[in-house]
């Protein structure tokens, strides 16, 4: 079918879901899109290899990187996709290169393996872009008091805090209307 | 030109395996790693154009899966992860076919000026999430 001389083009926008290996990345980006999460690979740099991740303990170092993503259709002219990326330093140099022109990202993180989220926090803070972190609640049970997770992470309190349930989709999305919140509140002041 | 050798994206060989993995990818791009000047975010929307509709018969292997996926408009992301090639690898092949007018590249707002996206259409966003 060829396409209508006028047809729309609709703007594309972007969120980042960063978080540690088998923190709900996919989960998340899944929940929330239209499409099955693809993935698309990048190349490993000689610096980021060596360390293996949750899903892929093979003993093989991965020589590339998954991204995932998804996508969210807001309207006939207006789509949000979602990057789910790895959360560790050692993945800087994707970063820089995927967040540019993004609303603003999600940080998940599982509250077992919060040094997981540590990097990411750093960096977005750092490049001033506006972020929100989400405690996954993998089996529904909050195990730990939002207070001292802040704390654990010293994380400011300007910076929104909240639970998601990265399988259910009210769950998700308020998480991503959170951050569009803390992105607008950030622009205007 | 760059070689495999001294590969910037650092994707260098390390056992036999690998070398068919690695040096496959940058043989479709002639070896290239990087695009032309064309600013491609993983965000941006293809699009085919009627040039491109017309080279589609006579395009080959990924081009021609490139031309095809982009009869309506296709995020590189998506483009990357359907022809099954290394983001670096579709960000050069994208970038000669926006470079050939073969395909046309829309941007998002926020990557042709300032890093900040406009108010008005931040709220649109929120509006939209909220009616999900």
């Amino acid at each position: 079918m060829a396409p209508e001389p006028d047809e729309i083009v609709p703007i594309p926008v972007k969120i980042i879901v960063a978080g540690g290996f088998g923190v709900g990345k996919t989960t998340f980006v899944g929940t929330v899109s239209e499409i099955l999460p693809l993935t698309t690979e990048a190349p490993l740099t000689e610096m980021s290899r060596g360390v293996d991740d949750a899903g892929r303990r093979t003993g093989k170092t991965a020589t590339t990187v998954a991204m995932d993503f998804g996508r969210i259709t807001l309207g006939a002219d207006l789509v949000l996709y979602l990057f789910g990326t790895p959360g560790q330093a050692r993945f800087q140099f994707m970063w820089d290169d995927l967040v540019r022109g993004a609303i603003g990202a999600v940080v998940l993180i599982d509250t077992e393996r919060l040094a997981d989220s540590f990097d990411a926090v750093d960096y977005f803070e750092r490049l001033g872009m506006p972020f929100v972190v989400a405690v996954n609640t993998f089996d529904g049970i909050r195990r730990h008091r939002l207070a001292d997770v802040r704390e654990a992470l010293a994380l400011a309190e300007t910076i929104p805090l909240g639970y998601c349930d990265a399988r259910d989709r009210a769950s998700t999305r308020d998480t991503l209307i959170g951050l569009v919140q803390h992105a607008l509140l950030q622009a205007t002041t | 030109m760059t070689g495999i050798g001294d590969d910037p994206t650092g994707c260098r060989a390390r056992d036999p395996d690998d070398l068919v993995g690695r040096v496959r990818p940058y043989t479709i791009t002639g070896g290239r790693t990087r695009t032309a000047g064309i600013d491609l975010p993983v965000e941006a929307l293809l699009q085919r154009t009627e040039r491109g509709e017309r080279a589609l018969p006579a395009a080959r292997m990924e081009r021609r899966r490139i031309l095809e996926l982009t009869v309506e408009p296709l995020s590189v992301a998506e483009v990357t992860a359907r022809v099954g090639v290394h983001l670096g690898v579709a960000r050069v092949l994208l970038g000669d076919l926006a470079a050939e007018e073969l395909v046309v590249v829309h941007r998002p707002p926020s990557t042709e000026g300032t890093n900040q996206l406009d108010l008005a259409l931040l709220e649109r966003v929120l509006d939209s999430l909220r009616a999900l």
